[in-house]
Protein backbone atom coordinates (compact mmCIF):
# COMPACT_ATOMS: atom_id res chain seq x y z
CA UNK A 1 0.00 0.00 0.00
CA UNK A 2 2.43 2.38 0.84
CA UNK A 3 4.23 1.25 -2.24
CA UNK A 4 1.52 1.90 -4.51
CA UNK A 5 1.22 5.83 -2.42
CA UNK A 6 4.57 6.26 -3.21
CA UNK A 7 4.15 5.59 -6.74
CA UNK A 8 1.16 7.80 -7.20
CA UNK A 9 3.30 10.50 -5.48
CA UNK A 10 6.11 10.12 -7.73
CA UNK A 11 3.59 9.96 -10.80
CA UNK A 12 1.97 13.16 -9.81
CA UNK A 13 5.78 14.91 -9.49
CA UNK A 14 6.51 13.84 -13.19
CA UNK A 15 9.34 11.47 -11.86
CA UNK A 16 7.67 8.19 -13.48
CA UNK A 17 8.75 7.07 -16.58
CA UNK A 18 9.27 4.74 -19.71
CA UNK A 19 8.34 1.07 -18.90
CA UNK A 20 7.24 2.62 -14.87
CA UNK A 21 4.65 5.03 -16.39
CA UNK A 22 2.99 2.40 -18.61
CA UNK A 23 2.56 0.13 -16.04
CA UNK A 24 1.31 2.81 -13.81
CA UNK A 25 -1.02 3.80 -16.14
CA UNK A 26 -2.18 0.05 -16.48
CA UNK A 27 -2.91 -1.14 -13.29
CA UNK A 28 -4.95 2.10 -12.48
CA UNK A 29 -7.24 2.09 -16.05
CA UNK A 30 -10.55 0.18 -15.82
CA UNK A 31 -11.69 -0.52 -19.72
CA UNK A 32 -15.70 -0.90 -19.80
CA UNK A 33 -18.02 0.50 -22.12
CA UNK A 34 -20.29 3.73 -21.34
CA UNK A 35 -23.44 1.87 -21.21
CA UNK A 36 -22.24 -0.36 -18.77
CA UNK A 37 -20.49 2.81 -16.65
CA UNK A 38 -23.84 4.48 -16.96
CA UNK A 39 -25.92 1.84 -16.01
CA UNK A 40 -23.55 1.06 -12.96
CA UNK A 41 -23.66 4.78 -11.89
CA UNK A 42 -27.43 5.04 -12.14
CA UNK A 43 -27.80 1.48 -10.38
CA UNK A 44 -26.34 2.71 -6.87
CA UNK A 45 -27.36 6.08 -6.59
CA UNK A 46 -31.29 5.63 -7.11
CA UNK A 47 -33.61 8.55 -5.69
CA UNK A 48 -36.94 6.93 -4.36
CA UNK A 49 -39.96 8.81 -4.14
CA UNK A 50 -41.21 9.59 -0.97
CA UNK A 51 -44.83 8.18 -1.31
CA UNK A 52 -46.78 5.29 0.37
CA UNK A 53 -50.37 3.98 -0.65
CA UNK A 54 -51.33 1.45 2.40
CA UNK A 55 -49.83 -0.66 4.84
CA UNK A 56 -46.62 -1.44 3.20
CA UNK A 57 -45.76 2.00 3.23
CA UNK A 58 -46.32 2.23 7.06
CA UNK A 59 -44.82 -1.34 8.04
CA UNK A 60 -42.59 -1.81 4.90
CA UNK A 61 -41.05 0.35 3.96
CA UNK A 62 -39.47 2.03 7.26
CA UNK A 63 -38.70 -0.99 8.29
CA UNK A 64 -37.32 -2.54 4.81
CA UNK A 65 -35.28 0.50 3.85
CA UNK A 66 -34.72 3.46 6.31
CA UNK A 67 -34.33 1.98 9.07
CA UNK A 68 -30.32 0.86 10.61
CA UNK A 69 -30.90 -2.62 10.80
CA UNK A 70 -31.53 -3.10 6.70
CA UNK A 71 -30.33 0.80 5.66
CA UNK A 72 -31.10 1.05 1.82
CA UNK A 73 -28.37 3.85 1.81
CA UNK A 74 -25.74 0.80 1.62
CA UNK A 75 -27.22 0.49 -2.04
CA UNK A 76 -27.11 4.54 -2.37
CA UNK A 77 -30.71 5.03 -2.14
CA UNK A 78 -31.60 6.49 0.83
CA UNK A 79 -32.22 9.98 -0.60
CA UNK A 80 -35.73 9.65 -1.01
CA UNK A 81 -37.11 12.92 -2.71
CA UNK A 82 -40.71 14.80 -2.04
CA UNK A 83 -41.29 15.84 -5.93
CA UNK A 84 -41.83 12.91 -8.61
CA UNK A 85 -39.81 15.01 -10.99
CA UNK A 86 -36.50 14.44 -8.79
CA UNK A 87 -37.08 11.02 -8.21
CA UNK A 88 -36.02 7.60 -10.11
CA UNK A 89 -37.98 5.36 -8.66
CA UNK A 90 -41.35 4.78 -7.49
CA UNK A 91 -42.22 1.80 -4.90
CA UNK A 92 -46.18 1.19 -4.80
CA UNK A 93 -46.38 0.45 -1.12
CA UNK A 94 -49.55 -1.18 -0.93
CA UNK A 95 -53.20 -1.61 -2.61
CA UNK A 96 -53.95 1.05 -5.13
CA UNK A 97 -57.95 1.97 -5.33
CA UNK A 98 -59.43 2.86 -8.42
CA UNK A 99 -59.91 6.36 -7.68
CA UNK A 100 -55.86 6.69 -6.70
CA UNK A 101 -54.79 4.76 -9.88
CA UNK A 102 -54.74 8.10 -12.11
CA UNK A 103 -52.92 10.05 -9.73
CA UNK A 104 -50.10 7.32 -9.68
CA UNK A 105 -50.09 7.46 -13.44
CA UNK A 106 -49.78 11.07 -13.10
CA UNK A 107 -47.11 10.75 -10.35
CA UNK A 108 -45.02 7.96 -12.58
CA UNK A 109 -45.90 10.27 -15.67
CA UNK A 110 -44.10 12.82 -14.23
CA UNK A 111 -41.07 11.26 -13.14
CA UNK A 112 -37.66 12.08 -15.64
CA UNK A 113 -36.21 8.83 -17.78
CA UNK A 114 -35.03 7.09 -16.94
CA UNK A 115 -37.72 5.92 -14.23
CA UNK A 116 -38.24 2.31 -13.11
CA UNK A 117 -40.91 0.93 -10.26
CA UNK A 118 -41.48 -1.55 -8.18
CA UNK A 119 -44.55 -3.54 -6.74
CA UNK A 120 -44.54 -4.09 -3.81
CA UNK A 121 -46.76 -6.84 -1.45
CA UNK A 122 -49.39 -9.09 -2.97
CA UNK A 123 -51.94 -6.02 -2.80
CA UNK A 124 -50.45 -3.39 -5.70
CA UNK A 125 -48.99 -7.09 -7.89
CA UNK A 126 -52.50 -8.75 -7.83
CA UNK A 127 -55.11 -7.02 -6.23
CA UNK A 128 -54.09 -9.54 -3.40
CA UNK A 129 -57.10 -9.79 -1.19
CA UNK A 130 -59.50 -6.87 -1.80
CA UNK A 131 -60.85 -8.56 -5.01
CA UNK A 132 -63.86 -6.08 -5.27
CA UNK A 133 -65.09 -3.27 -6.71
CA UNK A 134 -62.73 -0.58 -5.15
CA UNK A 135 -59.21 -2.02 -6.21
CA UNK A 136 -57.26 -2.54 -9.02
CA UNK A 137 -55.96 -6.05 -10.00
CA UNK A 138 -52.60 -5.38 -9.89
CA UNK A 139 -50.96 -1.63 -11.05
CA UNK A 140 -49.72 -3.10 -14.14
CA UNK A 141 -52.90 -2.71 -15.26
CA UNK A 142 -52.23 0.96 -16.07
CA UNK A 143 -48.43 1.73 -15.56
CA UNK A 144 -45.24 -0.83 -16.49
CA UNK A 145 -44.03 -2.44 -13.39
CA UNK A 146 -39.79 -3.76 -13.05
CA UNK A 147 -40.20 -5.99 -10.28
CA UNK A 148 -42.68 -7.28 -8.31
CA UNK A 149 -42.29 -8.18 -4.98
CA UNK A 150 -44.52 -10.96 -3.40
CA UNK A 151 -45.71 -10.73 0.48
CA UNK A 152 -48.01 -9.40 2.51
CA UNK A 153 -46.24 -7.44 3.51
CA UNK A 154 -42.98 -8.99 2.08
CA UNK A 155 -40.06 -9.56 4.61
CA UNK A 156 -37.26 -6.28 4.84
CA UNK A 157 -34.88 -9.24 3.15
CA UNK A 158 -37.41 -9.23 0.40
CA UNK A 159 -37.31 -5.92 -0.12
CA UNK A 160 -33.67 -5.45 -0.30
CA UNK A 161 -33.59 -8.77 -2.79
CA UNK A 162 -36.18 -6.90 -5.11
CA UNK A 163 -33.96 -3.62 -5.17
CA UNK A 164 -30.80 -5.41 -6.23
CA UNK A 165 -32.56 -7.40 -8.58
CA UNK A 166 -33.99 -3.72 -9.98
CA UNK A 167 -30.33 -2.94 -9.73
CA UNK A 168 -29.21 -5.63 -12.08
CA UNK A 169 -31.61 -4.84 -14.12
CA UNK A 170 -30.76 -1.25 -14.16
CA UNK A 171 -26.95 -2.57 -15.27
CA UNK A 172 -27.86 -3.94 -18.38
CA UNK A 173 -27.53 -7.72 -16.98
CA UNK A 174 -31.28 -8.92 -15.28
CA UNK A 175 -31.42 -11.82 -13.58
CA UNK A 176 -33.11 -14.92 -15.36
CA UNK A 177 -36.06 -16.51 -14.46
CA UNK A 178 -35.99 -19.35 -12.44
CA UNK A 179 -37.85 -20.92 -15.66
CA UNK A 180 -34.99 -19.94 -17.62
CA UNK A 181 -32.40 -21.33 -15.21
CA UNK A 182 -34.10 -24.82 -14.90
CA UNK A 183 -34.86 -24.65 -18.85
CA UNK A 184 -38.61 -24.98 -17.67
CA UNK A 185 -40.16 -22.78 -20.72
CA UNK A 186 -43.42 -23.83 -21.86
CA UNK A 187 -44.56 -25.20 -18.34
CA UNK A 188 -46.40 -21.66 -17.45
CA UNK A 189 -50.12 -22.12 -16.97
CA UNK A 190 -50.95 -20.18 -19.19
CA UNK A 191 -48.56 -21.68 -22.00
CA UNK A 192 -50.40 -25.01 -20.66
CA UNK A 193 -54.14 -23.74 -21.45
CA UNK A 194 -54.78 -23.48 -17.74
CA UNK A 195 -57.64 -22.73 -16.30
CA UNK A 196 -59.92 -19.31 -18.22
CA UNK A 197 -56.35 -17.93 -19.75
CA UNK A 198 -56.15 -17.24 -22.72
CA UNK A 199 -52.72 -15.76 -23.96
CA UNK A 200 -53.57 -13.09 -27.31
CA UNK A 201 -52.07 -14.24 -30.80
CA UNK A 202 -49.66 -10.99 -29.43
CA UNK A 203 -48.15 -12.98 -26.53
CA UNK A 204 -48.24 -16.26 -28.34
CA UNK A 205 -46.09 -15.12 -31.04
CA UNK A 206 -43.38 -12.88 -28.41
CA UNK A 207 -43.33 -16.24 -26.84
CA UNK A 208 -42.16 -18.29 -29.40
CA UNK A 209 -40.21 -16.04 -30.58
CA UNK A 210 -38.31 -15.72 -26.97
CA UNK A 211 -38.03 -19.61 -27.16
CA UNK A 212 -36.33 -19.76 -30.31
CA UNK A 213 -33.82 -17.05 -29.50
CA UNK A 214 -33.39 -19.29 -26.33
CA UNK A 215 -32.56 -22.34 -28.37
CA UNK A 216 -30.10 -20.56 -30.60
CA UNK B 1 -86.12 3.50 22.85
CA UNK B 2 -89.96 3.16 23.09
CA UNK B 3 -90.88 -0.68 24.73
CA UNK B 4 -93.51 -2.52 22.57
CA UNK B 5 -96.59 -1.21 23.72
CA UNK B 6 -95.08 2.54 23.34
CA UNK B 7 -94.14 1.83 20.19
CA UNK B 8 -97.48 0.49 19.46
CA UNK B 9 -98.93 3.70 20.68
CA UNK B 10 -96.35 5.48 18.11
CA UNK B 11 -97.36 3.37 15.63
CA UNK B 12 -101.16 4.25 15.68
CA UNK B 13 -100.82 7.95 16.53
CA UNK B 14 -99.37 7.91 12.82
CA UNK B 15 -101.49 5.65 11.37
CA UNK B 16 -104.27 7.99 12.82
CA UNK B 17 -102.36 10.73 11.06
CA UNK B 18 -101.18 9.05 7.73
CA UNK B 19 -103.37 6.31 6.78
CA UNK B 20 -101.29 3.72 5.37
CA UNK B 21 -98.20 4.89 5.91
CA UNK B 22 -96.97 2.17 8.96
CA UNK B 23 -96.69 -1.47 6.91
CA UNK B 24 -95.54 -3.36 10.30
CA UNK B 25 -93.70 -2.17 13.47
CA UNK B 26 -91.62 -4.52 16.13
CA UNK B 27 -88.23 -5.41 17.64
CA UNK B 28 -84.83 -6.21 15.72
CA UNK B 29 -82.12 -6.58 17.44
CA UNK B 30 -83.66 -4.85 20.46
CA UNK B 31 -84.24 -1.90 18.25
CA UNK B 32 -88.11 -0.90 17.68
CA UNK B 33 -88.51 -0.75 13.89
CA UNK B 34 -90.81 0.97 12.08
CA UNK B 35 -91.50 -0.26 8.52
CA UNK B 36 -92.96 2.37 6.73
CA UNK B 37 -94.30 3.03 2.73
CA UNK B 38 -91.92 5.06 0.98
CA UNK B 39 -94.18 6.79 -0.20
CA UNK B 40 -94.81 8.72 3.46
CA UNK B 41 -91.23 8.80 4.52
CA UNK B 42 -91.28 12.34 4.89
CA UNK B 43 -94.55 12.16 6.98
CA UNK B 44 -93.64 9.71 9.05
CA UNK B 45 -90.16 11.09 9.59
CA UNK B 46 -91.67 14.86 10.02
CA UNK B 47 -94.06 13.21 12.77
CA UNK B 48 -91.79 11.36 14.82
CA UNK B 49 -89.30 15.01 14.76
CA UNK B 50 -91.83 17.33 15.52
CA UNK B 51 -94.65 15.70 17.72
CA UNK B 52 -94.39 16.90 20.96
CA UNK B 53 -93.84 13.63 23.69
CA UNK B 54 -91.91 12.12 21.05
CA UNK B 55 -89.32 14.19 19.02
CA UNK B 56 -87.06 12.09 18.05
CA UNK B 57 -84.89 15.53 16.45
CA UNK B 58 -81.65 13.84 15.81
CA UNK B 59 -80.67 11.65 12.49
CA UNK B 60 -78.21 9.45 13.78
CA UNK B 61 -77.60 7.15 10.95
CA UNK B 62 -79.14 6.72 7.39
CA UNK B 63 -78.36 4.28 5.51
CA UNK B 64 -79.70 1.60 2.99
CA UNK B 65 -79.74 -2.70 2.92
CA UNK B 66 -80.28 -5.16 -0.03
CA UNK B 67 -82.26 -7.92 0.65
CA UNK B 68 -82.32 -9.60 -2.78
CA UNK B 69 -83.89 -12.22 -3.21
CA UNK B 70 -86.29 -10.84 -0.88
CA UNK B 71 -89.32 -8.11 -1.73
CA UNK B 72 -89.52 -5.47 -1.43
CA UNK B 73 -85.76 -5.60 -2.28
CA UNK B 74 -84.07 -2.37 -0.56
CA UNK B 75 -84.69 -0.88 2.81
CA UNK B 76 -83.79 2.63 3.62
CA UNK B 77 -82.77 3.01 7.44
CA UNK B 78 -83.41 5.77 9.32
CA UNK B 79 -81.63 5.93 12.86
CA UNK B 80 -83.86 8.46 14.92
CA UNK B 81 -82.78 9.37 18.64
CA UNK B 82 -84.21 11.79 21.01
CA UNK B 83 -81.59 13.02 23.03
CA UNK B 84 -83.23 14.00 26.10
CA UNK B 85 -84.62 10.96 26.96
CA UNK B 86 -81.73 8.77 24.66
CA UNK B 87 -84.32 7.01 22.99
CA UNK B 88 -83.67 5.68 19.82
CA UNK B 89 -86.18 4.84 16.99
CA UNK B 90 -85.29 3.01 13.69
CA UNK B 91 -87.67 3.91 10.40
CA UNK B 92 -87.59 1.50 7.68
CA UNK B 93 -88.67 2.58 4.27
CA UNK B 94 -88.96 -0.82 2.35
CA UNK B 95 -88.17 -0.06 -1.36
CA UNK B 96 -89.21 -2.01 -4.45
CA UNK B 97 -87.48 -2.69 -7.43
CA UNK B 98 -88.52 -1.30 -10.24
CA UNK B 99 -87.28 -3.35 -12.85
CA UNK B 100 -85.91 -3.22 -15.93
CA UNK B 101 -82.79 -1.20 -14.92
CA UNK B 102 -84.48 2.15 -13.26
CA UNK B 103 -83.24 2.64 -10.16
CA UNK B 104 -86.05 3.16 -6.90
CA UNK B 105 -86.80 6.16 -5.93
CA UNK B 106 -87.37 7.93 -2.32
CA UNK B 107 -88.11 11.49 -1.10
CA UNK B 108 -84.78 13.53 0.39
CA UNK B 109 -84.80 13.72 3.68
CA UNK B 110 -82.07 16.45 3.90
CA UNK B 111 -84.82 19.73 4.44
CA UNK B 112 -86.08 17.87 7.36
CA UNK B 113 -82.48 16.88 8.87
CA UNK B 114 -79.60 18.69 6.71
CA UNK B 115 -77.12 15.98 8.01
CA UNK B 116 -78.57 13.20 5.42
CA UNK B 117 -76.85 15.30 2.50
CA UNK B 118 -73.47 12.95 2.48
CA UNK B 119 -75.79 10.30 3.92
CA UNK B 120 -78.34 10.21 1.27
CA UNK B 121 -75.51 10.68 -1.67
CA UNK B 122 -73.46 7.65 -0.03
CA UNK B 123 -76.74 5.34 -0.14
CA UNK B 124 -77.46 6.45 -4.00
CA UNK B 125 -73.14 5.67 -4.52
CA UNK B 126 -73.59 2.12 -3.55
CA UNK B 127 -77.04 1.60 -4.29
CA UNK B 128 -78.46 3.03 -6.67
CA UNK B 129 -81.39 4.83 -5.13
CA UNK B 130 -82.11 8.16 -6.33
CA UNK B 131 -83.22 10.73 -3.28
CA UNK B 132 -86.05 12.74 -5.23
CA UNK B 133 -84.96 16.77 -4.18
CA UNK B 134 -81.49 16.06 -2.95
CA UNK B 135 -79.59 19.06 -3.59
CA UNK B 136 -76.72 17.73 -5.09
CA UNK B 137 -77.58 14.14 -6.32
CA UNK B 138 -74.15 12.90 -7.35
CA UNK B 139 -71.73 10.28 -6.26
CA UNK B 140 -69.51 11.06 -3.09
CA UNK B 141 -66.47 8.32 -2.66
CA UNK B 142 -66.14 6.21 -6.09
CA UNK B 143 -65.27 8.16 -9.14
CA UNK B 144 -68.22 10.25 -10.85
CA UNK B 145 -67.98 7.82 -13.80
CA UNK B 146 -67.83 4.42 -11.91
CA UNK B 147 -70.73 2.36 -13.69
CA UNK B 148 -72.64 0.25 -11.24
CA UNK B 149 -74.18 0.38 -7.32
CA UNK B 150 -71.18 -1.80 -6.13
CA UNK B 151 -73.15 -2.87 -2.71
CA UNK B 152 -75.92 -4.38 -4.41
CA UNK B 153 -76.28 -8.06 -4.20
CA UNK B 154 -76.16 -8.84 -7.60
CA UNK B 155 -72.72 -6.83 -8.41
CA UNK B 156 -70.08 -9.56 -9.41
CA UNK B 157 -67.56 -9.35 -6.74
CA UNK B 158 -64.57 -8.67 -9.24
CA UNK B 159 -60.84 -9.99 -8.82
CA UNK B 160 -59.50 -11.89 -11.35
CA UNK B 161 -59.15 -16.02 -11.58
CA UNK B 162 -56.04 -17.26 -10.10
CA UNK B 163 -54.31 -20.06 -12.65
CA UNK B 164 -53.03 -22.14 -9.06
CA UNK B 165 -51.83 -25.84 -10.11
CA UNK B 166 -54.49 -26.34 -7.07
CA UNK B 167 -57.69 -24.59 -8.67
CA UNK B 168 -56.54 -26.61 -12.33
CA UNK B 169 -56.34 -29.70 -11.10
CA UNK B 170 -59.91 -29.43 -8.78
CA UNK B 171 -62.16 -26.79 -11.50
CA UNK B 172 -60.04 -26.42 -14.19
Amino acid sequence: MRERQLRARDMLRGDLEGEDLERYVEERVVMTSFEKMLGWARSNSIFPLTFGLACCAIEGIPMAAVTARYDIARFGAEAGRASPRQADLIVLSGRVSIKMAPIIRRLYDQMLEPKWAISMGACSSSGGMFANYAVVQGADKFMPIDVHIPGCPPRPEAVLYGFNKLQRKIEGNPDQSWRARYGAEGTEEWARGGPRSEPSAASSEAYELARELLRA
Amino acid sequence: MPDAPGLELIRGEIEAAHPGAVIDSGFAQERAVLSIDPAHVLDVLRWLRDTSGHEYGFLSSLHAADYLPAQPRFAVHYELLNRDRVERIRVKALLPDPGDGALPELDSCVELFPTAEFQEREVFDFFGIVFKGHPDPRRILLPEDYVGWPQRRDFPVGGEPVTFTYNERNYG
